[in-house]
């Protein structure tokens, strides 16, 4: 019966700081075993938000539940939550291997289940053999694991990870983002993991939250928001550029500075003839000639290689900037020259009019 | 910013015990106010209200007095020149040291700093064994030129006042200085240079300005302490000389005037007092400099005037801080203007030549120190721990400001760094020897005036150890279950076990060299060390002098000692003022 309520829940939770900046009503819920990633620029709210839940800052209103459960009067050291910190925060003055059994002991563990258990964990993230190393000796990639060992140990409710990747250098953290999922899967841990790279959010999650300025602004699988996003700024946050006004003419058709283009009938479904919403052009949707239904003359700005494709920017004679990654399977025209490019329907998204008062209240977080 | 989590926390782990919560704060406030500001106020109330009665009397004698507007003035310009003396002097090492590798460094650079730990009847015993008319520099003048009589007479003079002050406060620039100097990327200073300033100009405009802060903090430390100067004003400078310190002495040991004391004492307050606040402003506005990695600022000296510039100052600190002390550990262990080897000297500590059951032979001032000095080192601790916690509290806090309580108790525990011992010794006397507080006969007395002098040293060593913690490393603690007296036990005190080693031994230190305050209330059956060498050198003979010489050179010994663990124990810059 207890199973069927959320492990996790956030219902209307608020908090207001003395310089303005808050984080808006919002809910959330977590199913055990899931693994949701916050994804957002800096000073979204997603690491208050992560505080909020692990109890180290304290809502103004709203409720926070564990399986129905209110935790709100419950202090952090008793949530038997997790919270793996952004510079790992590994104790100095102890070794891995105290380091990570520090939780077991604080539970009042027996001393040979300790052993037993930081084996496991070390098991679990490689480090079986380091238990003695000085934690201030490690390397990046060393001392994430002890902090990920550390938090995995006491088999916390809830695991929050903060930017677990971030202070790592780049190709460390492309061979650790995979191995961390690995890990976050044996070790079966519900998760909310922080992030501003939303690569590492799609490789990691189950579910991934956009946050923007205090307020949750899309829910959803990877794949569900990286296809659809729902606003102008998700859009533009996921790295898809190309958005431009337009016109509804017909079910099929809106008209844009580069002329009428042609769209699927079910993109259009709810923007009758007359609105003037926005039109995203995916970058995966041109290729090259003219074979396809909506064929666009512009001229080469920018083009850069990236092995399986180009990166393009192009000019329309309009003045509209446009971004494509085209298949580098064909040769391309030199910059500065012309271009044919034809735009599948099936990329081409109608969005919401950009509200042109865009929230400005940027916090670090 | 975490108001309300204060609020929650507070509201459900102390609603038990909130006496708890308070302890580490009340104590050590009781302290203070028992046996620092109620002393204090008392002095104050004797020198407005002499008989009971509101009065400005013994205050406007002082004023109209020129004898003491001379004293107050003497005592002003004597530390001003002291500290621009000593601040001149020690740069250049400041620089040596911060910015060039050489062979036997640490230990030098170790060694500058053992003349400030040192009590201040040491220092007065070596400048007089190393420059006074039978010291080491005259012997070797006569021996050389082949007088008959001393050819320098720097006993009682003011030049053996101020060398004696650049003697203990060099290291406070070099210490301050140089670890600062040493954080300074030497890049900016090039960068300065490539584009287009000359050396002198690039030191000028980017060095100068960045250290003037370090130079303003040590500058005003080495005024307070020069200030409130003692034991070596009075027995370096002989009759002639008085600061406001040793006016306050001599008014209340040798005329009995405690009104008079009083009044001296209540101007000094307010001059060091002002100085303190002035210090802890400073220190608080001291942005923390990015730390350089030694390599990569320090080096070898390669070009003529490098090393010329490091030689230079290797020899100052040698002739300036070293000759003397090695001048009164020769003159203890020889006898006879002939200077022949012996441990006479020692041997008599230990004798009773009289068979007086009123003397006291000078082994047993030793006794007393070692005892007194472990207690106040107890209590400090203790005190200081407590103290240091509760003004780390607002770090702990993240981003959330200090309270203006908190701000105002940080240089309140200062306070008695800048208090003169005299006066607070002249205050027990004053008020802990009636009931309630009849302290007058017991030793604990002693201990409590030490503890008093020793707090502030034990809270700076601990405070910034406690502070350098990463909030962080608490919170993670606590996410992982600990409590908040598991997490004061698991993670701040381990972390900061070498800082409270390092107060301990200063503690320790401060106490066994207590001069000022203990001359005053010291029992005469119950003599301290600093105590009977001033007893010994005050007596005439050769072999009271030898004895004042032998005991000083083995205070020196413990001092140094003791200096040499808290090195041995000091991570980082903890327990640098």
């Amino acid at each position: 019966m207890s199973d069927s309520r959320p492990l996790l829940e956030l219902r209307q939770v608020h908090k207001t700081y003395p310089d303005g900046w808050m984080l808006s009503p919002l809910d959330l819920t977590v199913a055990r075993g899931e693994i949701v990633c916050l994804l957002g620029p800096s000073g979204c709210g997603k690491t208050t938000l992560l505080r909020l839940i692990a109890g180290l800052e304290h809502p103004d209103s709203g409720e926070i539940r564990v399986r129905g459960e209110s935790i709100i009067g419950t202090p952090p050291h008793r949530r038997n939550f997790g919270l793996m910190f952004q510079e790992y925060a590994l104790f100095p003055h102890k070794d891995v291997f105290d380091n990570v059994a520090f939780g077991l002991r604080m539970a009042g563990m027996g001393r040979e289940a300790i052993d037993r258990r930081v084996g496991q964990v070390l098991d679990l993230v490689g480090l079986t053999g380091f238990e003695r190393r000085d934690v201030n000796q490690l390397s990046g990639g060393e001392r994430q694991r002890v902090a990920l060992a550390r938090s995995l140990a006491p088999e916390p409710k809830v695991l929050m990870l903060d930017e677990p990747l971030g202070a790592l250098d780049r190709a460390l953290r492309q061979r650790l983002m995979d191995e961390l999922w690995t890990i976050l899967r044996q070790a079966e841990a519900t998760t909310i993991t922080v992030t501003h790279d939303q690569e590492e959010a799609f490789a990691l999650a189950d579910r991934v939250v956009l946050m923007r300025a205090g307020e949750i602004v899309q829910t959803g699988t990877p794949e569900a928001v990286y296809a659809r996003p729902t606003c102008a700024w998700a859009a533009r946050f996921l790295g898809l550029t190309n958005l431009i006004q337009a016109h509804v003419d017909d079910a099929t058709t809106v008209e844009t500075p580069m002329g009428p283009l042609t769209m699927e009938e079910s993109r259009l479904a709810d923007w009758p003839p007359g609105d003037s919403p926005l039109l995203l052009i995916r970058p995966e949707a041109a290729t090259l000639g003219q074979d396809g239904p909506n064929v666009i003359q512009a001229t080469i700005t920018e083009r850069s290689f990236r092995g399986e494709r180009y990166h393009l920017i192009v000019e329309h004679p309009s003045g509209l900037e446009l971004a494509f990654n085209l298949s580098a399977h064909r040769d391309l025209p030199a910059i500065d020259e012309p271009i044919t490019l034809s735009l599948d329907p099936s990329g081409l998204m109608i969005l919401p009019p950009d509200p042109q008062a865009p929230v400005h209240s940027q916090r670090l977080s | 910013m975490t108001r309300s989590t204060d609020e929650t926390t507070k509201g459900i782990e102390h609603r038990g015990r909130p006496w708890l919560r308070l302890l580490p704060a009340v104590l050590p406030l009781a302290f203070l106010l028992l046996f620092y500001f109620y002393p204090l106020s008392s002095i104050l109330s004797l020198s407005l209200a002499p008989e009971g009665e509101l009065s400005l009397a013994p205050l406007a004698e002082l004023i109209e007095s020129p004898r003491y507007l001379r004293v107050a003035w003497f005592t002003t310009w004597q530390a001003a020149v002291s500290t621009l003396l000593t601040t001149a002097l020690a740069l250049p090492a400041a620089y040596v040291f911060a910015r060039y590798q050489f062979p036997g460094k640490s230990i030098i650079q170790a060694l500058t700093t053992v003349p400030f730990v040192l009590p201040t009847m040491v220092v007065s015993m070596a400048f007089t064994a190393f420059l006074g008319p039978r010291g080491a520099v005259n012997r070797v003048l006569m021996a050389l030129l082949g007088l008959d009589r001393p050819p320098l007479d720097l006993q009682h003079t003011l030049a053996i006042i101020l060398l004696a002050h650049v003697f203990y406060n060099y290291t406070l620039v070099v210490r301050i200085v140089g670890t600062y100097w040493s954080n300074i990327n030497p890049h900016l200073e090039e960068a300065a240079r490539v584009l287009g300033s000359g050396r002198w100009q690039a030191f000028r405009k980017i060095t100068l300005p960045l250290l003037k802060p370090a130079i303003g903090a040590a500058a005003l430390l080495i005024f307070i302490f020069c200030f409130t100067s003692f034991g070596v004003i009075l027995v370096l400078g002989g009759p002639r000389f008085a600061t406001l310190e040793v006016a306050i002495y001599r008014q209340t040991v040798h005329y009995l005037n405690q009104p008079l004391a009083a009044a001296l004492s209540l101007i000094q307050i307010g001059f060091t007092f002002g100085l303190m606040v002035a210090y802890t402003r400073l220190q608080s506005h001291q942005r923390p400099v990015e730390r350089q990695s030694r390599r990569a600022t320090q080096r070898p000296p390669v070009h003529l005037g490098e090393r010329a510039i490091v030689w230079g100052s290797l020899i100052l600190i040698l002739a300036l801080l070293a000759l003397p002390l090695a001048a009164l550990v020769l003159r203890s262990l020889t006898s006879g203007a002939e200077g022949f080897p012996t441990l006479t000297f020692y041997r008599q500590l230990f004798e009773n030549p009289r068979n007086s059951v009123f003397y006291v032979p000078p082994i047993a001032a030793v006794r007393n120190s070692i005892s007194f000095a472990l207690a106040t080192t107890v209590l400090s601790v203790t005190l200081g721990l407590m103290a240091a916690t509760v003004l780390d509290g607002h770090a702990r806090r993240s981003a959330q400001p200090a309270s203006p309580l908190r701000r105002l108790l940080d240089p309140i525990f200062m306070l008695p760094l800048g208090t003169s011992a005299v006066t607070l010794g002249l205050g027990y006397i004053v008020t802990l020897d009636e009931p309630p507080l009849n302290l007058r006969t017991s030793p604990l007395l002693i201990v409590l005036a030490h503890t008093l002098v020793a707090l502030p040293f034990v809270v700076r060593s601990v405070l910034p150890a406690l502070r350098s913690i990463d909030p962080r490393l608490r919170e993670a603690a606590r996410m992982l279950g600990a409590s908040p007296w598991q997490i004061w036990r698991e993670i701040d005190l381990p972390i900061v076990a070498r800082a409270v080693l390092v107060g301990a031994v200063f503690a320790f230190t401060v106490s066994m060299g207590e001069f000022g305050a203990t001359s005053l209330i010291a029992r005469p059956e119950r003599p301290t060390l600093p105590v009977a060498i001033y007893r010994l050198m005050s007596r005439p003979g050769a072999t009271n002098y030898g004895q004042a010489l032998a005991m000083s050179t083995l205070l020196m010994l413990v001092c140094a000692v003791s200096f040499i663990a808290i090195e041995r124990f000091r991570v980082g810059e903890i327990g640098a003022f």
